[in-house]
């Protein structure tokens, strides 16, 4: 089943860059369909990132947040070969969540 | 053949919630233990639902911001679409814990908050929606104290819809 | 399609065809554009005519670098290798119509069916092949066909257009059609596709860069942040055909894949970059 999170991360230097995209259609409730009918609000609240159990980033995340969201985030102390995992969960309750390795 | 049988399915994945367990981008198949949604409670509620600058950092903050020029907002003059504008935010400023981002013009200022935990660098690059021509601004707090940066990006239709 | 062409000539349309283009092999045509958009942009190296506006403004591109960091399409890419590899209710696969599997042809399309005497797009092929084994064609504009269309251009990436008009009537006819429609003024506003891409490419149309011809066929399927989505060329054609308040056409209709013909022959030699980004 394909994941709604994908991602790279890479190591450099100590850093670890993560980029993600986000499958997500972050309907912010104030758009209407082509019937006329306001298309309800549908949008990630909260991401985090987790590194050995420690959430590395958190965002909140509103619905002036593009759809099919990006995420770029910086942070120390992960060595490549770490595994990482990314989660989220939105205003209906929906989540999802994956692993990654830092490349 | 993906038919709608099977979207279903996969929309239904999506609402499994706490025991929906994802494996990993293939790379590496992970098997994730009690996958735990992150919490929402701490959602800013308030803080989303408020329109204007100014207010919507007293709600997150409980502060004002003070200027600071040691903070970059990377926006581009013209957003090529206001659907989806890159935008990047990182600081100088020492012991960040927070960022924050917010679209003046948008009907809810707010437009995404950030944790930094100790040891994350103060970065971060999202893409925005905005409807019209407006400011963005970061705001960071460092060593507990509020500041801000403002950058205006102009949106606006463009000629080739369609 | 009689429709069209009654409202074309109600809005007293004018056929523009520049004299020098009239009676030209499509080779000489090409040559022509080539050069035309040279001396126009100078500083643009000739394989990067396929990013269009991109290779003409600084601000626009460094957004669209921004967004290639990590592309919007790519979910959609993925549904489309997942919906071509899976197999139709008879036990076939899409490769099983196409040369190679399907894989790495999309600089191939569209090309002129000697037999059945007309153009063939990759779209067409798309359903052709689900109709021949006895699947529901899937709608021309979005969606489905578009990411599977997507997912075969991105197994061509890199690989130059190589469109072959064969030297008999019937293909040289649909490329002059295709040529003739370009080239002719339109709809309420009474502009051509030349009129925006060839006379005014590099131009701002309001917030809109307009991006030259050359190149264009090679980014599609589109993701354009305004749909948030693909969409297929044919869907851009109608949505430009509808911007000069134009009666657009229906998606595959002849007409449509004539133009397509053209303006692909026309960008032999750049690249396939689809699928791609666009405002």
């Amino acid at each position: 089943m394909a994941s709604s999170i994908r991602v790279r991360a890479v190591q450099n230097g100590g850093v670890t860059s993560l980029k993600a995209l986000v499958r997500h259609p972050m309907d912010s409730g104030f758009v209407k369909d082509s019937a006329g009918n306001v298309i309800p609000a549908h949008f990630i609240q909260v991401l985090t990132i987790n590194h050995n159990d420690k959430d590395v980033f958190v965002a909140h995340w509103g619905p002036a947040v593009s759809k099919d969201p990006f995420l770029e985030c910086r942070f120390e102390g992960a060595k490549k070969g770490d595994k990482l995992t990314i989660s989220w969960v939105d205003n209906k309750g929906e989540s999802d969540s994956t692993t990654a390795t830092i490349g | 053949m993906i038919d709608e049988r099977r979207r279903g399915f996969l929309k239904g994945v999506l609402g499994v919630g706490v025991a929906g367990f994802a494996l990993g981008s293939g790379i590496v198949p992970f098997r994730v233990e009690a996958a735990t949604a992150p919490n929402a409670a701490d959602w800013p509620k308030k803080a989303f639902r408020t329109p204007g600058v100014d207010e919507t950092i007293s709600e997150l903050y409980g502060m004002d911001a003070e200027e600071s020029d040691k903070i970059s907002v990377d926006l581009p003059t013209i957003a090529q679409n206001g659907a989806v504008v890159p935008v990047t935010v990182e600081t100088t400023l020492p012991n960040v814990t927070r960022i924050a981002l917010l679209v003046a013009e948008n009907p809810n200022a707010l437009a995404a908050s950030f944790k930094i935990p100790e040891g994350t660098l103060p970065f971060v690059s999202n893409r925005l929606k905005m409807a019209e021509t407006t400011d963005v601004v970061a705001v960071v707090i460092s060593d507990g104290k509020a500041y801000k940066a403002t950058k205006n990006v102009k949106v606006t239709v463009g000629g080739c819809g369609g | 399609m009689l429709k069209a062409k009654v409202i074309l000539v109600a809005l007293g349309a004018a056929l523009v065809v520049p004299q020098a283009l009239a009676g030209s092999s499509p080779e000489e045509d090409r040559k022509e554009v080539v050069e035309y958009f040279k001396q126009r942009f100078p500083d643009v190296p000739f394989k990067e005519f396929v990013n269009g506006q991109y290779a003409l403004d600084d601000d626009r591109r460094s957004q669209w670098e921004s967004l290639q960091d990590f592309p919007p399409y790519e979910f959609a890419v993925a549904d489309g290798k997942e919906m071509f590899e899976a197999a139709f209710a008879n036990g076939k696969t899409y490769a099983s119509c196409f040369e190679n599997g399907g894989i790495g042809v999309r600089q191939n399309y569209p090309y002129f069916d000697t037999e059945k005497k007309e153009v063939i797009t990759l779209e067409l092929a798309i359903n052709r092949c689900r109709e021949a084994n006895g699947e529901k064609p899937l709608r021309y504009k979005k969606g489905d066909i578009a990411s599977i269309s997507a997912y075969m251009a991105s197994t061509s990436k890199g690989k130059a257009f190589d469109i072959k008009v064969p030297d008999e009537s019937a293909a040289l006819a649909a490329y002059q059609d295709g040529k003739e429609f370009y080239y002719s003024r339109r709809g309420q506003l009474n502009f051509s596709c030349a009129s925006c891409h060839v006379q005014n490419a590099g131009n701002w149309i309001r917030a809109d860069l307009l991006s030259p011809t050359l190149g264009q066929p090679s980014n599609f399927p589109v993701h354009r942040s305004k749909w948030g989505e693909l969409g297929t060329l044919h869907r851009r054609f109608a949505g430009c055909n509808n911007n000069v308040r134009a009666e657009p056409l229906p998606a595959q209709s002849s007409e449509y894949r004539n133009l397509e013909y053209f303006l692909t022959y026309m960008s032999n030699g750049l690249p396939v970059v689809g699928p791609a980004t666009r405002p």
